[in-house]
């Protein structure tokens, strides 16, 4: 008998959660430190839904793809921290409520 | 229960409680430590689903860069002394419905059962599949190429770099052009330009120094 | 075999030895860095305790624990706890995957992405500086986190490149199968010589060894990240460096050194041989392994009584400039020549050996001490 692990449906739920609390702390933080790492989080969160149908359907294109995400995550993290650190220079400020000359 | 469920139980649900801790708290250097703790969980969470190679890039990406750039840009920006008298956003009533609404809707499409397990073919996951065309003699005596698949056991992290430079090829090299491309962005939008003031009084002895310098080593070279 | 022996109680208890072993080494090691110094700077170092000064491995750890344990104010307390803690985790945990002597004995775990997960481990030594250096409240310590932080991600990239020839020549993640490749050829020293040199300077850097050692710079900085610390969380960051500095000649040795064997081209103590001595085998291996570690500790400390402290813009420039584009180039030939020698049957170790020794030799001998000619009227100006 092959040892049981967590099934599929355990890892969904936990990257749901996850997701879903990246999402809240994406909307509703205003620190954009904290946002870009809210963000990070959802990556995460995707990542292992990712590796649990990867392993479901025993093929490695799961497992290929968390290395692509985890290769964005890692350029989105370095860009967004030179923005936070150019609007630090501007505003003395890492608000995300204080960056909107855009608005109209 | 045996030891994977264990884990599980246990790891998960640190990850989902320092997950929560990381959009709770305050102190955005707090926050980091407990999104380090995140995804060291869930690197754990990775080897439970035998994916050894993916739980250490996890590591070694997450833990070893980006939160240490984390780190480095709070300190940089040294957010003690910013006043932080309104931490959350104007709206955070309604985030807070939108993230649950999210939540509410993965957890109806996550049906038991939906995806269960049927015994998947874990050797699959650590074997690369290599093409060979082979010629057979059919039994009415005409030869044709019949193309033959055959999987060699190795080692999971073999195995994925096989698909990365298989499989994948053309996607990995726009990730390495990706990540170029990041880098300058990151250079360019975080280089910090001289003001003028500075510019200007940018000393002139220094470079009447540095000439007088590559003088004297022309002259010592020759 | 009971499966809760086989995979916790026999590694746990694997694990205990080498680490009191391992931490026997890391304090005898500071009486030898002492020592060494003061031979290198004509002085005695340490010689009141005990014979040759022997004991100070003893006083030195009794000190620390009677001294006074202050907290700054407006300290981050647990964060300022965390500090010294946190690094000594990763570094401890490293001790279960390095192979100290022939398997399957003398390894706690064996895993097949090993070297990756050594690095992981390693690159996470960096959380204790920042922290200690964020929570103290002082902003030399703030300063000395920074560059850590600043200094650990540039010198990651080419300690973690400087090893991908290796992977490369003995197609393995796993250190053992790295040993025993090595045994069959060549040690790797020699195929991936500037790799070698390479990774030995990224490893100083990244325990923050002088000429690296910014981040504590004293005459700069006071004593950098540790400067608010005392007594027995100041002994932990000295425990996490000595202990990190010896997980990186481990490293080195299984990398570079062919660990436990000692033979070439198959000849010699091989795993195998060492095997079939049984028992008494794998003590010789296990003494083979600490002489080579030994000696690069050694080496470690030379360096440190040798070199001057880097400015910071030299030390990002040595990183950047020249460590990481050295170190890809040195991944392109590799892989050409490794390509090549299996489609044309040669041996790329041996090409790649005289290549490294034929830039090394062209380098050192650009760099011989010559008679220096300035002239009369410049003197003055220099």
């Amino acid at each position: 008998m092959p040892e049981a692990i967590p099934s599929t449906e355990a890892y969904l739920m936990l990257s749901g959660t996850l997701f879903a609390v990246g999402l809240i702390g994406v909307i509703i933080r205003r620190n954009m430190i904290t946002v870009l790492m809210a963000i990070e989080l959802m990556m995460n969160a995707v990542n292992i839904n990712l590796v649990a149908f990867s392993h479901r359907f025993a093929s490695l294109e799961g497992q290929v793809f968390t290395i692509f995400v985890i290769t964005v995550a890692a350029g989105e993290a370095a860009v967004g921290l030179a923005i936070i650190i150019q609007l630090y220079r501007l505003k003395s400020s890492i608000n995300v409520d204080e960056a909107s000359e855009l608005n109209g | 229960m045996n030891a994977a469920f264990l884990v599980f139980f246990v790891v998960g649900t640190i990850a989902v409680a320092s997950s929560i801790l990381v959009v709770a708290m305050r102190n955005p250097v707090h926050s980091a430590l407990f999104l380090l703790l995140t995804f060291l969980c869930v690197a754990i969470l990775f080897v439970v689903k035998d994916a050894e190679f993916v739980a250490a890039v996890q590591v070694l990406v997450y833990a070893g860069g980006i939160m240490v750039l984390f780190l480095f840009v709070v300190m940089l920006i040294n957010v003690r002394h910013l006043p932080d008298d309104r931490t959350l956003s104007r709206f955070w009533k309604g985030g807070v419905g939108v993230g649950l609404a999210i939540f509410l809707l993965l957890a109806t499409v996550v049906r038991t059962g939906t995806y269960h397990d049927q015994n998947p073919n874990k050797k699959l996951l650590r074997s690369t599949a290599s093409h060979r065309v082979r010629k057979v003699t059919n039994p009415d005596g005409s030869v044709t190429r019949k193309r033959v698949v055959r999987h060699r056991t190795v080692g999971n992290s073999e195995a994925v770099g096989m698909a990365l430079y298989q499989d994948y090829l053309v996607p990995f090299e726009v990730a390495s052009l990706f990540l170029l491309v990041a880098m300058i962005g990151a250079i360019v939008i975080g280089k910090r330009e001289l003001s003028a003031p500075e510019e200007e009084t940018s000393p002139d002895f220094i470079l009447k120094r540095m000439e007088t310098e590559k003088d004297v080593k022309e002259a010592m070279s020759a | 075999m009971n499966p809760w022996m086989h995979y916790l109680v026999w590694p746990l208890v694997k694990f205990l030895v080498a680490f009191i072993i391992v931490q026997g080494i890391v304090a005898a090691m500071n009486w030898v860095e002492r020592r060494l110094l003061g031979f290198v700077q004509a002085r005695l170092g340490p010689n009141r305790v005990g014979p040759k000064g022997l004991l100070q491995i003893i006083a030195d750890p009794v000190k620390f624990l009677l001294k006074e344990d202050i907290v700054p104010a407006n300290a981050e307390t647990i964060a300022y706890f965390l500090g010294p803690i946190l690094p000594l985790i990763p570094t401890f945990l490293v001790y279960c995957l390095i192979p100290f002597g022939p398997p399957p004995t003398f390894v706690a775990a064996r895993v097949n992405v090993a070297v990756l997960l050594v690095l992981a481990l390693t690159s996470t030594g960096v959380y204790g500086i920042i922290l200690g250096g964020w929570a103290s409240n002082n902003k030399y310590s703030l300063m000395g986190g920074l560059r850590s932080a600043a200094q650990m991600v540039s010198y990651e990239v080419p300690f973690g490149l400087s090893i991908v020839g290796v992977l490369m020549l003995s197609g393995s993640l796993d250190l053992v199968k790295i040993v025993n490749y090595q045994a069959d050829h060549i040690w790797n020293l020699f195929p991936q010589l500037i790799a070698a040199f390479i990774f030995f300077v990224a490893m100083t850097a990244e325990t923050n060894r002088t000429p690296f050692d910014l981040p504590e710079a004293d005459s700069e900085l006071v004593g950098g990240y540790h400067t608010e610390y005392s007594a027995m969380k100041f002994a932990f960051f000295m425990l996490a460096e000595y202990s990190a500095m010896l997980v990186n000649c481990c490293l080195m040795t299984l990398l570079f050194l062919g660990g436990w064997t000692l033979a070439i081209g198959g000849y010699g103590l091989t795993t195998q041989t060492l095997q079939h001595m049984g028992i008494p085998g794998g003590m010789l291996g296990v003494l083979i392994f600490i002489v080579k570690v030994m000696t690069f500790m050694l080496v470690y400390i030379w360096f440190r009584a040798t070199f001057p402290r880097f400015r910071f813009d030299q030390l990002m420039d040595l990183g950047w400039k020249w460590m990481i584009p050295l170190a890809l180039a040195n991944i392109v030939v590799t892989g050409v020549v490794v390509l090549l020698g299996q489609s044309l049957n040669f041996q790329g170790e041996v090409v790649l050996s005289i290549a490294g020794a034929a830039i090394v030799g062209y380098t050192l001998y650009n760099l011989r001490p010559r008679a220096k000619v300035v002239h009369a009227s410049r003197v003055s100006e220099v």
